[in-house]
């Protein structure tokens, strides 16, 4: 059961990361990779919510493995990130790829902290 | 057939050009069988769905046989994000400097396989965790770690296939 639910997961985080990404990026012309940052962001938001619901209030084995290792953990990548991460180190834009590296971590810690906290608000 | 009629030159290079052609043109999407923009998106989504879920059930069994203790360095993720990155550098310098390869073989592998393994979600509450468990230097050292560690395996992943399978990379880097 958690293996399917983690590959249910799966089906749906993976292309909309893609999908994500494609639309984020559509709308700016920047060499910032935002589609990136923005699922990353959002996946911890989903894990951090997760983390204050399962502490605030009972949350079914099934449903953890969907949302924990199979939708969040797969919408969000640690690979295209140090990915574009490089790329932008290799294209010159150092500065571009330190920011990435840095505000990607901790705007992620950040909003995991927030969607912990509003879980657990509106939970407990 | 008149010497200046535009169809006996066309028709000498076309016959001339035809020979060739089939042997040495090897389009992946033939013409004639070129899917709509719109199957062709479904099947790029398919590919990543498909990848995805491999790579989610290598993390996931991952932290199945190896799994971390809550104050714990998580060192399962650690791995998993550091190894996914450097097959990563691997991947991206055969694909898109050394090899043409099926134009469903980057979302497949790329976006699904190393996108499902890897995660950035999972460092992130893994940093959380150790913070909110009064371990905060322990903390600060797996997100600082995982970072660094990642960094340098792509870097060195994509510099070392470079070197193996590319022998002019340095003289063709500027081009590509």
């Amino acid at each position: 059961m958690n293996w399917l639910m983690v590959i249910a997961g799966a089906i749906v985080g993976a292309p909309l990361r893609y999908l994500t990404d494609r639309a984020v990026q559509a709308r700016h012309d920047t060499v910032f990779p935002w589609g990136t940052f923005s699922v990353n962001i959002a996946a911890c938001a989903g894990l951090g919510f997760l983390t204050g619901a399962a502490t605030a209030t009972t949350v079914p084995q099934a449903l953890q493995h969907l949302i924990g290792p199979g939708l969040c953990a797969t919408l969000s990548t640690y690979s295209t990130f140090s990915f574009e991460s490089l790329r932008l180190a290799e294209t010159g834009s150092r500065y571009f790829a330190a920011a990435n590296a840095l505000v990607s971590i901790v705007a992620g810690l950040g909003t995991a902290y927030l969607a912990t906290a509003l879980a657990t608000a509106l939970l407990a | 057939m008149h010497p200046d009629h535009p169809e006996h030159g066309t028709q000498t290079s076309g016959w001339q050009a035809e020979p060739a052609d089939p042997d040495t043109a090897i389009d992946p999407w033939p013409p004639a069988k070129a899917p709509s923009p719109k199957r062709r998106q479904s099947e790029i989504l398919a590919a990543i769905a498909a990848g995805g879920v491999i790579g989610a059930c290598a993390r996931y069994g991952a932290t199945l046989i190896w799994p971390t203790a809550p104050a714990a360095f998580p060192w399962t993720t650690f791995w998993i994000n550091v190894t996914g990155c450097a097959a990563m550098g691997i991947l991206m310098v055969l694909i898109t400097e050394r090899f043409t390869v099926h134009p469903l073989i980057r979302p497949l592998l790329g976006t699904g396989v190393l996108g499902g393994y890897t995660t950035f979600s999972t460092a992130t509450l893994d940093t959380q965790r150790l913070l909110d468990a009064g371990r905060p230097g322990t903390g600060l050292l797996y997100a600082a770690a995982t970072l660094l560690a990642a960094f340098a395996a792509i870097w060195a992943a994509a510099a070392l296939t470079r070197l193996a399978a590319l022998p002019h990379a340095s003289a063709e880097r500027g081009s590509s």
